[in-house]
Protein backbone atom coordinates (compact mmCIF):
# COMPACT_ATOMS: atom_id res chain seq x y z
CA UNK A 1 0.00 0.00 0.00
CA UNK A 2 1.89 3.62 -1.21
CA UNK A 3 0.33 6.16 1.02
CA UNK A 4 1.01 8.99 -1.57
CA UNK A 5 -0.38 11.48 0.99
CA UNK A 6 2.92 11.09 2.69
CA UNK A 7 5.54 10.17 0.26
CA UNK A 8 8.11 12.11 -0.91
CA UNK A 9 10.31 12.09 -3.87
CA UNK A 10 13.17 11.27 -1.60
CA UNK A 11 11.23 8.60 -0.60
CA UNK A 12 9.92 7.13 -3.27
CA UNK A 13 13.25 6.51 -4.54
CA UNK A 14 14.35 4.19 -1.60
CA UNK A 15 11.44 2.24 -2.16
CA UNK A 16 11.98 2.01 -5.92
CA UNK A 17 15.74 1.06 -5.39
CA UNK A 18 15.28 -1.39 -2.91
CA UNK A 19 12.72 -3.10 -4.94
CA UNK A 20 9.71 -2.28 -2.32
CA UNK A 21 7.63 -1.34 -5.13
CA UNK A 22 8.09 -1.28 -8.69
CA UNK A 23 7.71 1.35 -11.48
CA UNK A 24 4.53 1.03 -12.62
CA UNK A 25 2.58 0.24 -9.04
CA UNK A 26 3.81 3.85 -7.90
CA UNK A 27 2.41 5.46 -11.11
CA UNK A 28 -0.89 3.97 -10.64
CA UNK A 29 -0.77 4.94 -7.07
CA UNK A 30 -0.77 8.38 -8.11
CA UNK A 31 -3.43 7.67 -10.90
CA UNK A 32 -5.44 6.33 -8.50
CA UNK A 33 -5.47 9.39 -5.85
CA UNK A 34 -5.75 11.44 -8.54
CA UNK A 35 -9.24 9.39 -9.68
CA UNK A 36 -10.30 9.65 -6.13
CA UNK A 37 -9.55 13.19 -5.28
CA UNK A 38 -9.19 15.51 -8.75
CA UNK A 39 -13.21 15.04 -9.51
CA UNK A 40 -13.22 17.41 -6.49
CA UNK A 41 -10.14 19.10 -6.32
CA UNK A 42 -9.35 19.68 -10.49
CA UNK A 43 -5.55 20.29 -10.40
CA UNK A 44 -4.85 18.12 -13.73
CA UNK A 45 -6.10 19.37 -16.85
CA UNK A 46 -4.99 16.64 -18.54
CA UNK A 47 -3.83 13.16 -17.26
CA UNK A 48 -1.29 11.06 -19.00
CA UNK A 49 -0.81 6.94 -19.65
CA UNK A 50 2.12 5.41 -17.69
CA UNK A 51 4.86 5.77 -20.50
CA UNK A 52 6.68 3.10 -18.93
CA UNK A 53 10.49 3.03 -16.59
CA UNK A 54 10.94 3.08 -13.05
CA UNK A 55 11.49 7.14 -12.56
CA UNK A 56 9.57 8.96 -10.09
CA UNK A 57 6.54 10.58 -11.60
CA UNK A 58 5.96 14.16 -11.55
CA UNK A 59 2.91 16.75 -12.34
CA UNK A 60 3.75 19.89 -14.72
CA UNK A 61 1.74 22.91 -14.87
CA UNK A 62 0.03 23.77 -18.19
CA UNK A 63 2.08 26.18 -19.41
CA UNK A 64 4.95 23.69 -19.96
CA UNK A 65 5.56 22.82 -23.22
CA UNK A 66 5.14 19.09 -23.64
CA UNK A 67 5.48 16.83 -27.04
CA UNK A 68 2.51 15.01 -27.95
CA UNK A 69 1.06 16.14 -25.02
CA UNK A 70 -2.11 18.87 -25.18
CA UNK A 71 -0.27 22.08 -23.80
CA UNK A 72 -3.16 25.08 -23.22
CA UNK A 73 -1.58 27.41 -20.35
CA UNK A 74 -5.29 27.64 -19.29
CA UNK A 75 -6.20 29.06 -22.43
CA UNK A 76 -9.56 28.48 -24.51
CA UNK A 77 -7.04 30.18 -27.59
CA UNK A 78 -4.61 27.09 -26.97
CA UNK A 79 -7.17 23.86 -26.79
CA UNK A 80 -6.38 21.38 -28.65
CA UNK A 81 -2.68 22.81 -28.99
CA UNK A 82 -0.45 19.80 -28.98
CA UNK A 83 3.64 20.43 -29.16
CA UNK A 84 5.57 18.95 -31.37
CA UNK A 85 8.64 19.60 -29.48
CA UNK A 86 9.32 19.50 -25.70
CA UNK A 87 10.42 22.47 -23.35
CA UNK A 88 13.94 22.40 -22.04
CA UNK A 89 12.99 21.70 -18.76
CA UNK A 90 10.33 18.96 -19.70
CA UNK A 91 13.62 16.60 -21.51
CA UNK A 92 15.60 16.61 -18.20
CA UNK A 93 13.29 15.59 -16.82
CA UNK A 94 12.67 12.94 -19.39
CA UNK A 95 16.80 12.63 -19.02
CA UNK A 96 16.73 12.11 -15.47
CA UNK A 97 14.04 9.12 -15.80
CA UNK A 98 11.23 11.12 -14.44
CA UNK A 99 7.77 10.32 -15.93
CA UNK A 100 4.94 12.97 -16.65
CA UNK A 101 1.45 12.15 -14.48
CA UNK A 102 -0.28 14.86 -16.27
CA UNK A 103 -0.67 18.58 -17.07
CA UNK A 104 -1.83 20.85 -13.90
CA UNK A 105 -4.41 23.98 -13.93
CA UNK A 106 -3.14 27.52 -14.19
CA UNK A 107 -4.55 30.63 -14.82
CA UNK A 108 -5.14 31.76 -18.16
CA UNK A 109 -1.49 32.07 -19.51
CA UNK A 110 -0.32 32.03 -15.60
CA UNK A 111 -2.30 35.41 -14.82
CA UNK A 112 -3.84 35.25 -11.92
CA UNK A 113 -3.44 34.37 -7.98
CA UNK A 114 -6.27 31.88 -8.10
CA UNK A 115 -6.64 29.64 -10.99
CA UNK A 116 -10.21 31.39 -11.09
CA UNK A 117 -9.01 32.27 -14.63
CA UNK A 118 -8.42 28.87 -16.01
CA UNK A 119 -10.79 29.23 -18.96
CA UNK A 120 -11.72 25.43 -17.48
CA UNK A 121 -12.76 26.61 -14.17
CA UNK A 122 -10.86 26.84 -10.92
CA UNK A 123 -8.41 24.39 -8.92
CA UNK A 124 -9.68 23.93 -4.92
CA UNK A 125 -7.51 24.07 -2.23
CA UNK A 126 -6.87 20.60 -0.64
CA UNK A 127 -7.24 22.15 2.90
CA UNK A 128 -10.03 23.60 2.35
CA UNK A 129 -12.00 23.05 -1.10
CA UNK A 130 -14.40 26.40 -0.48
CA UNK A 131 -11.17 28.39 -0.74
CA UNK A 132 -8.47 29.01 -4.11
CA UNK A 133 -5.17 27.19 -3.89
CA UNK A 134 -3.70 30.19 -4.95
CA UNK A 135 -2.44 31.15 -8.20
CA UNK A 136 -1.12 31.39 -11.07
CA UNK A 137 0.39 27.50 -10.32
CA UNK A 138 -2.86 26.54 -8.35
CA UNK A 139 -2.81 23.05 -9.66
CA UNK A 140 0.59 21.73 -9.43
CA UNK A 141 0.39 23.33 -5.65
CA UNK A 142 -2.98 21.42 -4.77
CA UNK A 143 -1.95 18.28 -6.76
CA UNK A 144 1.47 18.11 -4.51
CA UNK A 145 -0.50 19.02 -1.19
CA UNK A 146 -3.16 16.47 -1.92
CA UNK A 147 -1.03 13.50 -2.61
CA UNK A 148 -1.79 13.20 -6.40
CA UNK A 149 1.97 14.12 -7.65
CA UNK A 150 5.25 13.53 -5.04
CA UNK A 151 6.63 16.90 -6.74
CA UNK A 152 5.49 19.00 -9.81
CA UNK A 153 7.18 22.23 -11.86
CA UNK A 154 5.52 25.57 -11.92
CA UNK A 155 6.00 28.80 -13.13
CA UNK A 156 6.61 31.61 -11.57
CA UNK A 157 6.21 35.71 -13.17
CA UNK A 158 5.18 37.66 -9.67
CA UNK A 159 4.94 35.08 -7.45
CA UNK A 160 3.13 31.82 -9.36
CA UNK A 161 5.05 29.30 -7.69
CA UNK A 162 5.44 30.62 -4.23
CA UNK A 163 2.20 31.91 -3.05
CA UNK A 164 0.31 28.95 -4.16
CA UNK A 165 2.80 26.87 -2.17
CA UNK A 166 2.18 29.09 0.45
CA UNK A 167 -1.38 28.79 0.21
CA UNK A 168 -1.41 24.77 -0.26
CA UNK A 169 1.94 23.95 2.64
CA UNK A 170 4.25 22.95 0.43
CA UNK A 171 7.55 24.36 -0.63
CA UNK A 172 7.90 26.18 -3.97
CA UNK A 173 11.30 27.56 -5.52
CA UNK A 174 11.08 30.81 -7.76
CA UNK A 175 15.03 30.22 -9.18
CA UNK A 176 17.16 33.22 -9.68
CA UNK A 177 16.11 34.39 -13.14
CA UNK A 178 18.14 33.20 -15.65
CA UNK A 179 18.77 29.73 -13.87
CA UNK A 180 15.85 27.66 -15.75
CA UNK A 181 15.26 27.49 -19.35
CA UNK A 182 12.64 29.33 -20.70
CA UNK A 183 12.56 27.56 -24.12
CA UNK A 184 9.16 25.84 -24.85
CA UNK A 185 7.53 28.01 -22.26
CA UNK A 186 4.09 29.55 -22.94
CA UNK A 187 5.70 32.63 -22.45
CA UNK A 188 4.26 35.70 -20.12
CA UNK A 189 6.64 38.36 -19.02
CA UNK A 190 10.26 37.32 -20.70
CA UNK A 191 12.51 39.53 -18.45
CA UNK A 192 10.37 37.96 -15.28
CA UNK A 193 9.45 34.53 -16.07
CA UNK A 194 11.06 31.32 -14.16
CA UNK A 195 10.51 27.55 -14.00
CA UNK A 196 10.53 26.40 -10.75
CA UNK A 197 10.07 23.33 -8.32
CA UNK A 198 7.21 22.43 -5.91
CA UNK A 199 7.65 19.62 -3.54
CA UNK A 200 7.00 18.47 0.14
CA UNK A 201 10.26 18.93 1.37
CA UNK A 202 13.36 21.07 0.83
CA UNK A 203 15.79 18.50 -0.56
CA UNK A 204 13.45 17.15 -3.12
CA UNK A 205 12.66 20.73 -4.10
CA UNK A 206 16.81 21.25 -4.12
CA UNK A 207 16.86 18.14 -5.72
CA UNK A 208 14.53 18.96 -8.67
CA UNK A 209 16.05 22.38 -8.92
CA UNK A 210 19.36 20.80 -9.92
CA UNK A 211 17.54 18.35 -12.25
CA UNK A 212 16.29 21.49 -14.75
CA UNK A 213 18.60 24.42 -13.69
CA UNK A 214 21.69 25.32 -15.70
CA UNK A 215 22.29 27.06 -19.63
CA UNK A 216 20.69 26.21 -22.73
CA UNK A 217 21.86 26.95 -25.59
CA UNK A 218 18.19 27.43 -26.77
CA UNK A 219 17.97 30.09 -24.31
CA UNK A 220 20.01 32.59 -24.73
CA UNK A 221 19.15 34.38 -21.19
CA UNK A 222 20.53 31.38 -19.10
CA UNK A 223 23.77 30.72 -17.19
CA UNK A 224 24.99 27.63 -16.14
CA UNK A 225 25.12 27.97 -11.91
CA UNK A 226 28.40 29.62 -9.95
CA UNK A 227 28.71 26.90 -7.93
CA UNK A 228 26.42 23.10 -7.68
CA UNK A 229 23.20 22.41 -5.87
CA UNK A 230 23.76 21.36 -2.80
CA UNK A 231 21.56 19.13 -0.56
CA UNK A 232 20.42 20.39 2.89
CA UNK A 233 21.50 18.34 5.51
CA UNK A 234 22.42 20.19 8.62
CA UNK A 235 19.86 21.94 11.15
CA UNK A 236 21.96 24.64 12.53
CA UNK A 237 21.85 28.31 10.97
CA UNK A 238 24.96 29.02 12.93
CA UNK A 239 27.09 32.16 11.22
CA UNK A 240 23.81 33.03 8.94
CA UNK A 241 22.60 36.59 9.11
CA UNK A 242 19.20 36.66 8.56
CA UNK A 243 17.39 40.28 7.55
CA UNK A 244 13.89 40.74 8.58
CA UNK A 245 12.57 43.91 5.97
CA UNK A 246 10.58 46.02 7.72
CA UNK A 247 8.25 46.99 4.83
CA UNK A 248 7.40 43.25 3.90
CA UNK A 249 6.29 42.31 7.34
CA UNK A 250 4.63 45.43 8.26
CA UNK A 251 2.96 45.77 5.02
CA UNK A 252 -0.94 46.71 4.90
CA UNK A 253 -3.24 43.54 4.62
CA UNK A 254 -1.25 40.59 6.46
CA UNK A 255 -3.53 39.08 8.88
CA UNK A 256 -2.91 38.53 12.17
CA UNK A 257 -2.51 34.98 12.27
CA UNK A 258 -0.06 35.28 9.20
CA UNK A 259 2.28 37.84 11.63
CA UNK A 260 2.54 35.54 14.12
CA UNK A 261 3.05 32.58 12.43
CA UNK A 262 5.84 34.17 10.53
CA UNK A 263 7.15 35.56 14.13
CA UNK A 264 7.55 32.30 15.54
CA UNK A 265 9.62 31.23 12.53
CA UNK A 266 12.05 34.13 12.66
CA UNK A 267 12.60 33.61 16.40
CA UNK A 268 13.00 30.01 15.44
CA UNK A 269 15.85 31.38 13.26
CA UNK A 270 17.58 33.01 16.20
CA UNK A 271 17.30 29.60 18.34
CA UNK A 272 19.12 27.77 15.40
CA UNK A 273 21.90 29.99 15.78
CA UNK A 274 21.53 32.70 13.16
CA UNK A 275 21.81 36.48 13.70
CA UNK A 276 18.67 38.25 13.11
CA UNK A 277 18.66 41.82 12.57
CA UNK A 278 15.59 44.31 10.89
CA UNK A 279 16.49 45.85 7.33
CA UNK A 280 14.68 48.80 4.70
CA UNK A 281 13.01 48.10 1.55
CA UNK A 282 10.66 50.93 1.37
CA UNK A 283 10.43 52.08 -2.04
CA UNK A 284 10.77 47.68 -3.18
CA UNK A 285 7.65 47.52 -1.56
CA UNK A 286 5.96 50.85 -2.03
CA UNK A 287 6.41 50.93 -5.76
CA UNK A 288 6.49 46.80 -6.59
CA UNK A 289 3.12 46.26 -7.21
CA UNK A 290 2.53 49.54 -9.52
CA UNK A 291 5.79 48.19 -11.19
CA UNK A 292 5.08 44.83 -11.89
CA UNK A 293 1.59 45.82 -13.39
CA UNK A 294 3.04 47.75 -16.14
CA UNK A 295 5.93 45.64 -17.08
CA UNK A 296 4.24 42.17 -16.93
CA UNK A 297 1.39 43.37 -18.93
CA UNK A 298 3.73 45.45 -21.48
CA UNK A 299 5.92 42.47 -21.94
CA UNK A 300 2.82 40.23 -22.22
CA UNK A 301 1.20 42.23 -24.83
CA UNK A 302 3.64 41.80 -26.89
CA UNK A 303 4.28 37.55 -26.39
CA UNK A 304 0.47 37.36 -26.95
CA UNK A 305 0.00 38.97 -30.41
CA UNK A 306 1.14 35.55 -31.40
CA UNK A 307 -2.12 34.21 -31.03
CA UNK A 308 -3.63 35.49 -34.35
CA UNK A 309 -5.29 32.44 -35.48
CA UNK A 310 -3.17 31.37 -38.60
CA UNK A 311 0.15 28.82 -36.92
CA UNK A 312 -2.00 26.97 -33.74
CA UNK A 313 -4.52 27.37 -31.51
CA UNK A 314 -7.84 28.75 -31.80
CA UNK A 315 -9.30 30.51 -35.21
CA UNK A 316 -12.73 32.23 -35.40
CA UNK A 317 -15.09 30.45 -38.17
CA UNK A 318 -16.19 32.39 -40.97
CA UNK A 319 -14.05 35.15 -40.99
CA UNK A 320 -14.33 38.10 -43.32
CA UNK A 321 -10.92 38.96 -44.10
CA UNK A 322 -7.45 38.69 -42.17
CA UNK A 323 -7.95 41.58 -40.07
CA UNK A 324 -11.55 40.49 -38.58
CA UNK A 325 -9.60 37.17 -38.02
CA UNK A 326 -7.02 38.07 -36.30
CA UNK A 327 -9.44 40.84 -33.87
CA UNK A 328 -12.70 37.56 -33.30
CA UNK A 329 -9.94 35.14 -32.73
CA UNK A 330 -8.17 36.86 -30.00
CA UNK A 331 -11.58 38.26 -28.18
CA UNK A 332 -13.43 35.33 -28.35
CA UNK A 333 -9.94 33.10 -27.60
CA UNK A 334 -8.65 35.05 -24.56
CA UNK A 335 -10.43 35.58 -21.42
CA UNK A 336 -10.78 39.14 -19.62
CA UNK A 337 -7.48 38.86 -17.46
CA UNK A 338 -5.30 38.25 -20.62
CA UNK A 339 -7.93 41.27 -22.13
CA UNK A 340 -6.84 43.39 -19.48
CA UNK A 341 -3.15 43.07 -19.47
CA UNK A 342 -3.00 42.99 -23.18
CA UNK A 343 -5.09 46.45 -23.40
CA UNK A 344 -2.93 48.12 -20.16
CA UNK A 345 0.03 46.83 -21.68
CA UNK A 346 -0.66 47.89 -25.10
CA UNK A 347 -1.31 51.25 -23.53
CA UNK A 348 1.69 51.42 -21.60
CA UNK A 349 3.74 51.02 -24.75
CA UNK A 350 2.15 54.01 -26.62
CA UNK A 351 3.32 56.39 -28.41
CA UNK A 352 3.29 59.13 -26.03
CA UNK A 353 2.61 57.07 -22.74
CA UNK A 354 5.52 55.18 -23.03
CA UNK A 355 8.29 56.84 -21.18
CA UNK A 356 5.47 57.49 -18.13
CA UNK A 357 4.45 54.92 -17.88
CA UNK A 358 6.89 51.39 -19.22
CA UNK A 359 10.25 53.80 -19.02
CA UNK A 360 9.27 54.76 -15.67
CA UNK A 361 8.61 51.43 -14.59
CA UNK A 362 11.79 50.46 -15.48
CA UNK A 363 13.59 52.66 -14.11
CA UNK A 364 11.50 52.36 -11.20
CA UNK A 365 12.73 48.43 -11.39
CA UNK A 366 16.28 49.69 -10.78
CA UNK A 367 15.46 51.03 -7.63
CA UNK A 368 14.07 47.77 -6.01
CA UNK A 369 17.16 45.88 -7.45
CA UNK A 370 19.25 48.59 -5.81
CA UNK A 371 17.45 48.41 -2.53
CA UNK A 372 17.95 44.64 -2.24
CA UNK A 373 21.58 44.75 -3.20
CA UNK A 374 21.98 46.84 -0.07
CA UNK A 375 20.12 44.82 2.08
CA UNK A 376 21.99 41.61 1.00
CA UNK A 377 25.15 43.49 2.07
CA UNK A 378 24.05 42.75 5.66
CA UNK A 379 22.35 39.99 5.29
CA UNK A 380 22.26 36.24 4.10
CA UNK A 381 18.86 35.72 3.26
CA UNK A 382 15.81 38.03 3.61
CA UNK A 383 12.62 36.86 5.63
CA UNK A 384 8.87 37.54 5.48
CA UNK A 385 5.17 35.77 4.55
CA UNK A 386 4.78 34.96 1.30
CA UNK A 387 1.19 35.87 1.15
CA UNK A 388 -0.50 38.60 3.51
CA UNK A 389 -3.40 35.79 3.67
CA UNK A 390 -4.13 32.33 4.33
CA UNK A 391 -5.91 31.15 1.15
CA UNK A 392 -9.04 32.95 0.49
CA UNK A 393 -13.04 31.83 -0.81
CA UNK A 394 -13.34 31.23 -4.24
CA UNK A 395 -15.04 34.19 -5.54
CA UNK A 396 -13.69 36.32 -2.90
CA UNK A 397 -11.46 38.43 -5.39
CA UNK A 398 -12.78 37.81 -9.02
CA UNK A 399 -14.91 41.29 -9.21
CA UNK A 400 -11.99 43.52 -8.29
CA UNK A 401 -8.42 42.97 -10.22
CA UNK A 402 -6.79 44.97 -8.30
CA UNK A 403 -7.70 43.32 -4.98
CA UNK A 404 -6.46 39.86 -6.74
CA UNK A 405 -3.21 41.89 -7.73
CA UNK A 406 -2.44 42.45 -4.18
CA UNK A 407 -2.05 39.32 -3.17
CA UNK A 408 1.49 39.07 -4.66
CA UNK A 409 2.87 42.13 -2.93
CA UNK A 410 5.07 39.85 -1.01
CA UNK A 411 6.24 38.29 -3.50
CA UNK A 412 6.57 40.67 -6.36
CA UNK A 413 9.55 42.69 -5.47
CA UNK A 414 11.91 40.22 -5.39
CA UNK A 415 10.87 38.84 -8.63
CA UNK A 416 11.56 42.52 -9.89
CA UNK A 417 15.03 42.00 -8.62
CA UNK A 418 15.58 38.37 -10.34
CA UNK A 419 16.63 37.25 -7.10
CA UNK A 420 15.19 33.64 -5.98
CA UNK A 421 12.83 33.60 -3.44
CA UNK A 422 11.57 29.79 -1.88
CA UNK A 423 8.37 29.49 0.53
CA UNK A 424 7.81 26.70 3.00
CA UNK A 425 5.24 26.45 5.48
CA UNK A 426 5.30 28.25 8.77
CA UNK A 427 2.05 27.26 10.64
CA UNK A 428 -1.36 27.35 10.74
CA UNK A 429 -3.60 30.21 11.21
CA UNK A 430 -7.57 29.81 11.25
CA UNK A 431 -6.50 25.79 9.99
CA UNK A 432 -4.71 26.90 7.13
CA UNK A 433 -1.11 26.76 5.97
CA UNK A 434 0.48 30.15 6.53
CA UNK A 435 3.97 30.56 3.67
CA UNK A 436 7.35 31.79 4.96
CA UNK A 437 9.23 33.72 2.52
CA UNK A 438 13.00 33.67 2.24
CA UNK A 439 14.78 35.59 -0.13
CA UNK A 440 18.26 35.10 -1.12
CA UNK A 441 20.73 37.15 -3.62
CA UNK A 442 21.44 35.85 -6.82
CA UNK A 443 22.47 32.52 -7.34
CA UNK A 444 21.78 32.14 -3.91
CA UNK A 445 19.73 28.91 -3.68
CA UNK A 446 22.10 26.78 -1.80
CA UNK A 447 21.47 28.95 1.64
CA UNK A 448 17.92 29.10 0.71
CA UNK A 449 17.60 25.46 0.87
CA UNK A 450 19.92 25.42 4.08
CA UNK A 451 17.69 27.74 6.11
CA UNK A 452 14.05 26.44 4.56
CA UNK A 453 15.78 22.66 5.40
CA UNK A 454 16.33 23.82 9.16
CA UNK A 455 13.40 25.42 9.48
CA UNK A 456 11.68 22.31 8.49
CA UNK A 457 13.11 20.13 11.20
CA UNK A 458 12.39 22.31 13.60
CA UNK A 459 9.03 23.02 12.95
CA UNK A 460 7.70 19.91 11.82
CA UNK A 461 4.66 20.73 9.62
CA UNK A 462 2.34 17.92 8.93
CA UNK A 463 1.77 18.81 5.17
CA UNK A 464 -1.21 16.23 4.90
CA UNK A 465 -4.30 18.43 5.09
CA UNK A 466 -6.21 17.87 7.87
CA UNK A 467 -9.50 17.05 6.23
CA UNK A 468 -7.07 14.30 4.12
CA UNK A 469 -5.72 12.71 7.47
CA UNK B 1 -6.19 60.43 -15.76
CA UNK B 2 -9.20 58.60 -17.80
CA UNK B 3 -9.46 56.92 -20.72
CA UNK B 4 -12.44 57.34 -23.01
CA UNK B 5 -13.99 55.01 -25.14
CA UNK B 6 -12.80 56.10 -28.41
CA UNK B 7 -8.58 55.41 -26.70
CA UNK B 8 -9.90 52.41 -25.24
CA UNK B 9 -10.92 51.49 -28.64
CA UNK B 10 -7.83 52.83 -30.11
CA UNK B 11 -5.88 50.48 -28.30
CA UNK B 12 -8.29 47.53 -28.72
CA UNK B 13 -7.80 47.87 -32.52
CA UNK B 14 -3.82 48.26 -31.80
CA UNK B 15 -4.05 44.58 -29.93
CA UNK B 16 -6.26 43.30 -32.86
CA UNK B 17 -9.09 42.73 -30.31
CA UNK B 18 -12.83 43.20 -31.07
CA UNK B 19 -14.46 44.18 -27.97
CA UNK B 20 -17.99 43.23 -27.86
CA UNK B 21 -20.11 46.04 -26.10
CA UNK B 22 -20.09 44.45 -22.71
CA UNK B 23 -16.43 44.20 -22.71
CA UNK B 24 -16.54 47.81 -23.60
CA UNK B 25 -18.09 49.16 -20.54
CA UNK B 26 -16.69 46.26 -17.91
CA UNK B 27 -12.92 46.40 -19.63
CA UNK B 28 -12.86 49.55 -19.82
CA UNK B 29 -14.04 50.93 -15.74
CA UNK B 30 -11.50 48.22 -15.16
CA UNK B 31 -8.74 49.61 -17.34
CA UNK B 32 -9.13 53.03 -15.75
CA UNK B 33 -8.74 51.41 -12.30
CA UNK B 34 -5.40 49.82 -13.25
CA UNK B 35 -4.26 52.52 -14.84
CA UNK B 36 -4.84 54.54 -11.82
CA UNK B 37 -2.96 52.02 -9.34
CA UNK B 38 0.18 51.82 -11.96
CA UNK B 39 -0.01 55.35 -12.32
CA UNK B 40 1.55 56.15 -8.94
CA UNK B 41 5.50 55.39 -10.11
CA UNK B 42 5.13 58.46 -11.80
CA UNK B 43 5.41 60.21 -8.24
CA UNK B 44 8.80 59.32 -8.52
CA UNK B 45 11.57 61.76 -9.45
CA UNK B 46 13.99 59.47 -11.51
CA UNK B 47 15.28 60.83 -13.84
CA UNK B 48 18.94 59.94 -13.20
CA UNK B 49 18.39 56.74 -12.67
CA UNK B 50 18.85 53.90 -15.61
CA UNK B 51 16.54 51.97 -17.00
CA UNK B 52 16.44 47.83 -15.96
CA UNK B 53 15.16 45.80 -18.72
CA UNK B 54 16.56 42.42 -17.10
CA UNK B 55 17.54 41.41 -14.33
CA UNK B 56 21.10 39.41 -15.85
CA UNK B 57 24.08 41.20 -17.03
CA UNK B 58 24.30 39.62 -19.92
CA UNK B 59 26.25 41.38 -23.36
CA UNK B 60 25.90 39.54 -26.84
CA UNK B 61 25.36 36.38 -26.21
CA UNK B 62 27.03 34.31 -29.24
CA UNK B 63 26.02 30.72 -30.77
CA UNK B 64 27.95 28.90 -33.07
CA UNK B 65 26.18 29.04 -36.74
CA UNK B 66 25.89 25.25 -37.20
CA UNK B 67 23.29 23.43 -39.03
CA UNK B 68 20.94 20.77 -37.25
CA UNK B 69 18.24 19.36 -37.95
CA UNK B 70 15.01 21.60 -37.52
CA UNK B 71 10.99 20.87 -37.84
CA UNK B 72 10.04 19.06 -40.85
CA UNK B 73 7.27 21.22 -43.15
CA UNK B 74 4.74 18.57 -41.15
CA UNK B 75 5.54 19.19 -37.75
CA UNK B 76 5.49 22.93 -38.50
CA UNK B 77 2.22 22.53 -39.56
CA UNK B 78 0.56 20.11 -37.12
CA UNK B 79 -0.98 22.57 -35.28
CA UNK B 80 -2.55 24.46 -37.75
CA UNK B 81 -6.13 25.88 -38.13
CA UNK B 82 -5.91 25.64 -41.88
CA UNK B 83 -3.13 24.12 -44.32
CA UNK B 84 -2.55 24.21 -48.04
CA UNK B 85 -0.28 21.99 -48.90
CA UNK B 86 2.90 23.01 -46.51
CA UNK B 87 1.52 26.30 -46.14
CA UNK B 88 -0.57 27.71 -43.49
CA UNK B 89 -3.91 28.91 -45.52
CA UNK B 90 -5.72 32.50 -43.95
CA UNK B 91 -8.28 34.28 -45.23
CA UNK B 92 -7.38 37.30 -47.96
CA UNK B 93 -7.02 41.24 -46.82
CA UNK B 94 -9.16 43.19 -46.40
CA UNK B 95 -10.31 46.42 -48.96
Amino acid sequence: MIDTLRLTAEGAKRLLDAKEISGPELFAAYLEAIGERDPELHCFLHVCDDPGGDGIPIAVKDVIGTKGIPTTAGSKILEGYVPVYDSTVVSRLKAHGLRILGKTNTDEFAMGSSTENSAYGPSHNPWDPSRVPGGSGGGSAAAVSAGLAPWALGSDTGGSIKQPSALCGNVGLRPTYGTVSRYGIVAFASSLDQVGPVARTVRDCAFLYSVIAGRDPCDSTTVELPQPVQLPEGESLAGLRIGVPKELNEAEGIEPGVREAVERAIELCRELGAEVGECRLPLSVEYGMPCYYLIAPAEASSNLARYDGVRYGYRTPDPADRLDMYKRTRDEGFGDEPKRRILVGTYALSAGYYDAFYGQAQKVRTVIKREHDAAFGDFDALVSATSPTVAFPLGARTADPIAMYLSDLLTIPSCMAGLPGLSIPCGLSEGLPVGLQLVGPQFGENVLFRIGHALEQALGFDMVPERLR
Amino acid sequence: MAIDREQLLHVAHLARLELREDEIERLGAQLNDILAAVSKVSELDLADVPPTSHPLDLVNVWAEDEPHVSLTADEALANAPQRDGDMFRVPPAGS
